[in-house]
């Protein structure tokens, strides 16, 4: 360990060997947010509008869903890369520098968690209506059979 | 402290393309961050609870505050992509020469735009 100069002392730290790390993470997220947010972009166009009943209709596919999944994953983690660069530049008194970046990690976490949140609830509310449904549409066959039959 | 001069010579600059794409990119990429994420989570709430709540969303959506922040959000996201389609390019180490980056900035700004005009113009006329 370097106690000279500032220089001094980082020589004797010595590397973190993850100096390339933030860099190469940014660049595999926006890689794949090329991908999601193209998908996000291109099936808004091809939706013949963005109503309620459309949308979810949209969303009961089976890829909709794990795409907005994957793109809520790489969209949160690029967007914490990216404003943790603006607040390591901006921010320069260094309590302020950790406690703004504390926030930003447990803002971009909770976002995440919640848009997954939502997402399972919007696949599940859907899976339970056409359950309901068909379970509703067989209760009223079997009546009419039955009544069907009595008479 | 002797008073020696300070590089890179913070007084002594003029404007270029490429200054102009580094600050976009860095400033769409926040605005996206900090405004359009909020509001992807707005909407995926929304459609999580019901029609009354997607109905409310829709409404603010479609009012013209909504969509200045739409277009606007839609523009950050155009204007991020083609100039991160650059950096991409940059990384591999092409681009630097003066003409072709310059150039290339300015396309990378105007295509930004253009990209965003086309894409409302396909969701206003469909």
């Amino acid at each position: 360990m370097g106690n000279g100069t500032p220089i001094g002392r980082v020589r004797g730290l010595g590397s973190a060997h993850h100096g390339a790390e933030h860099w190469l993470q940014q660049r595999y997220t926006a890689a794949g947010n090329l991908i999601v947010v193209g998908y996000l972009v291109f099936s808004i166009l091809l939706l013949p509008d963005m109503s309620y009943a459309t949308v979810r209709e949209w969303m009961a596919g089976l890829v909709p869903p794990v795409m907005i999944a994957l793109l809520i994953v790489s969209v949160f983690w690029h967007a914490r890369l990216g404003l943790q660069v603006l607040v390591e530049d901006y921010v320069h008194h260094r309590g302020a520098r950790f406690g703004a970046l504390l926030t930003l990690n447990l803002a971009a976490f909770s976002g995440a968690a919640f848009g997954l949140f939502c997402l399972a609830r919007i696949v599940m509310n859907i899976e339970t209506e056409a359950a309901l449904q068909s379970a509703m549409a067989a209760a009223a066959a079997a009546s009419a059979a039955s009544q069907g039959g009595g008479m | 402290m002797a008073q020696r001069p300070l590089s890179p010579h913070l007084s002594i600059w003029k404007w270029g393309p490429a200054m102009l794409v580094s600050i976009l990119h860095r400033a769409t990429g926040d605005a996206m961050a900090l405004v359009g994420l909020p509001i992807l989570l707005w909407w995926l709430a929304a459609l999580a609870s019901g029609p009354e709540a997607y109905a409310f969303f829709a409404n603010l959506a479609n009012s013209w505050v909504g969509y200045i922040v739409l277009v606007g959000i839609s523009w950050s996201f155009f204007n991020h992509f083609a100039s991160g389609i650059r950096h991409f390019v940059m990384d591999i180490g092409a681009g630097y020469a003066v003409d072709s980056n310059n150039r290339w900035s300015v396309l990378t700004t105007v295509s930004g735009f253009v990209l965003t005009a086309a894409f409302w113009a396909v969701i206003v006329l469909r």
